[in-house]
């Protein structure tokens, strides 16, 4: 089952990739339009994956319980096994194409490498957050149900929300609120890291100390990676948590 | 044959006879400049040999051919202005001056010239300098192939480095400058021409007018200023073929243009700029053939701008195409490439077949709340933009170019 739908899923990458690419003829054009892909299928199929998953196998999770096998290690590894396999999928679904095309001699690379990573980070995440639901709903409805909702609040909600704080606040100062409010959200946050290298210009045109110290230097990189790796250590260890106490 | 030997030698004696060479050298009868310029006659040629000569306040009343062999050293010792021209057909060629004296009170220059015509100013290297090389009132003269490199680090106590003030007809071609406050900076003059210059790294403007007329600039190059140009209260401004990149920053942009009227800017490439071209109060300006890219906004409007055309330009991979301020556009945008654009042509006439609209709801947004910038590219605020895009309620409803190109525009 697992093996099956990440051939579906790299597939389904190596399409894209070489579409953008038949389309585009240019790589830095090509490059912004994966960046949308990323930032909103991947945490996407990342939260469905991850339910499906924890549901289908949920039989065949209680077989291996029964044996005498650490529970963290049962879970830990179908979380890996989720989680791995689609970032593979993703990785060489998205980097053949641009490699045949000629992505090494080209200057796009650091961008295109950046993509690939936070891809990687959000598929982390968001399979990592779908075990979570999974494992706290019983029901399937509901699970898929709240997967879905997660989703659609992390991707766009929790923005719009957000531009109208930053908006009816705009009295006050507001970059640390702003920053703050980025860091809190893994979409945000992989969404900024790349504007770091694609829209560098822009943003240096704001006025502000905080800003400027984020985006003028490494420093707004190595935080970002920093609360990305927060994010997925967080949820990973919910999982644990959670299986060690759950009636099965 | 023996009447063009003869003829040679008398042209060569006569020759000598009316324009009579110095030399200048530390060990050499005349070891100063100065001392070489009092003892010249009119139309000689002082030659300044190799060596350091440590003098000040020269001033060159009569009109001379200054050459230095070998790059000689006229050091300032920070005392005060080194060089003044006060005279016509002033020739000054391959110096090396430094250390000019700062003042707050008076514009030291390592050249002045005043009230002259007909000068050149050729292979200058200057370095540790308040001002450049300085033209009060003159005409005709060209600036060649200098090279002014300054330390400037702020704009209170630091000079231009090439300055023009009540000029008229000059030539400033083929320099080189970096670290001063203004690269080159025009005051009152006319009809100069700034042609094939590198401006880099200034604090202030790469190049700055002010209140001069009918100026042409072509095949610049103005890297990471402060901002790149500045063109302000000047009328019938060319501009063409120069390169605008990296001024990043705040309050930079890669073309400033305040109160401008007239002016043509064609074939000009404008990338990873903060804003590419900041506007105000400009009216009657040809946009054409230019290359916007990856600049932050390409081009921001700040208003009381009245019949600017823009035509057949690229935009590429720009964060904002257009940003404007008000609701009112009297502006005129058509047939330009906008790699921003998502329309189709199904009559594949290279034109597409939806009109285009540069100015995005979130522009004016940012202009708002500048802080909402760090939601850039959210699915969120495409959502919005798309809404105002369909119906625009914020954003100038006439700004469109109906005319997109479907492919990048070659010229």
């Amino acid at each position: 089952m697992r093996s099956r739908w990440s051939y579906v899923y790299f597939a389904f990458y190596l399409l894209l990739g070489v579409v953008l690419l038949f389309l585009n003829n240019d790589l830095s054009k090509a490059v912004i339009t994966l960046m949308n892909v990323i930032i909103v299928l991947v945490p996407l199929i990342g939260t469905i994956f991850g339910v499906m998953y924890y549901y289908n196998s949920k039989e065949f999770t209680e077989l291996l319980l029964a044996q005498p096998l650490k529970r963290s290690s049962i879970f830990l590894g179908q979380y890996l096994g989720v989680a791995l396999s689609l970032s593979m999928s993703l990785i060489l679904g998205l980097g053949l194409p641009f490699v045949f095309y000629g992505l090494f001699e080209s200057s796009a690379i650091w961008d295109f490498s950046l993509l690939l990573i936070t891809g990687t980070f959000l598929t982390l995440i968001f399979t990592a957050l779908a075990f979570n639901i999974a494992l706290s709903n019983e029901n399937k409805i509901k699970g898929f149900g709240y997967a879905i909702l997660l989703w659609l609040f992390l991707a766009i909600i929790y923005d719009g929300l957000f531009l109208m704080t930053l908006v009816m606040f705009d009295d006050y100062p507001l970059d640390k609120l702003s920053l703050i409010g980025t860091m809190l959200n893994p979409i945000d946050l992989s969404r900024t890291l790349i504007l770091l290298k694609l829209d560098i210009s822009a943003l240096l045109g704001y006025t502000g100390a905080v800003f400027k110290q984020f985006f003028g230097t490494n420093f707004g990189l190595i935080v970002s990676f920093i609360m990305l790796t927060i994010w997925i250590i967080l949820p990973v260890l919910r999982i644990l948590f959670k299986a060690k106490k759950k009636d099965f | 044959m023996k009447n063009i030997i003869s003829f040679l030698v008398v042209v060569f004696i006569s020759n000598a006879a009316i324009s009579q060479a110095l030399e200048v050298c530390s060990d050499c009868e005349i070891s100063t400049l100065k001392e070489a310029i009092r003892q010249a006659k009119d139309f000689d040629t002082i030659i300044v040999k190799k060596g350091t000569y440590k003098e000040y306040d020269v001033i060159i009343n009569k009109p001379l051919t200054i050459i230095g062999e070998d790059y000689p050293v006229i050091d300032g010792e920070f005392k005060g202005e080194i060089i003044t021209v006060i005279s016509d057909n002033v020739t000054l060629d391959g110096l090396f001056i430094k250390n000019v004296g700062t003042s707050y009170t008076e514009d030291y220059a390592a050249v002045r010239v005043r009230e002259s015509k007909n000068f050149v100013i050729q292979n200058l290297v200057l370095e540790k300098l308040f001002f450049g090389i300085y033209i009060e009132k003159s005409r005709d003269g060209k600036v060649f192939h200098n090279k002014i490199i300054g330390d400037a680090v702020e704009e209170y106590n630091s000079g231009n480095g090439i300055q023009l003030w009540y000029s008229k007809n000059i030539q400033i071609e083929h320099n080189f400058i970096q670290h001063v406050r203004d690269g080159i900076y025009l005051e009152f003059s006319d009809g100069c021409t700034i042609k094939n210059n590198v401006s880099a790294l200034n604090v202030r403007y790469g190049l700055h007018f002010m209140f001069s007329n009918d100026d042409i600039y072509e095949d610049n190059t103005f890297e990471n200023n402060g901002a790149g140009v500045a063109v302000m209260f000047s009328k019938r401004i060319k501009m063409y073929n120069n390169i605008f990149k990296e001024n990043w920053g705040t309050a930079s942009y890669g073309l400033l243009l305040k109160e401008i009227n007239d002016a043509e800017i064609v074939g000009n490439t404008f990338a990873d700029n903060t804003i590419g071209i900041n506007v105000e109060g400009t009216n009657r300006i040809n946009y054409k053939h230019n290359t916007f890219k990856n600049n932050g906004w390409a081009i921001k409007v700040k208003g009381a701008c009245y019949k600017n055309i823009f035509t057949e330009n690229n935009f590429l991979y720009n964060s904002f195409d257009i940003a404007y301020n008000s609701k009112v556009n009297d502006n005129e945008f058509n047939r330009n490439y906008w790699s921003n654009y998502t329309g189709y042509d199904l009559d594949k006439d290279g034109v597409g077949d939806v009109p285009y609209r540069p100015v995005k709801l979130f522009s004016y947004i940012v202009n708002r709340t500048p802080e909402t910038i760090i939601l850039l590219r959210s699915m969120f605020i495409d959502i919005i933009d798309f809404s105002e895009k369909v119906s625009p309620i914020f954003t100038p409803d006439n700004l469109l170019d109906d005319h997109p190109q479907i492919k990048k525009i070659l010229w």
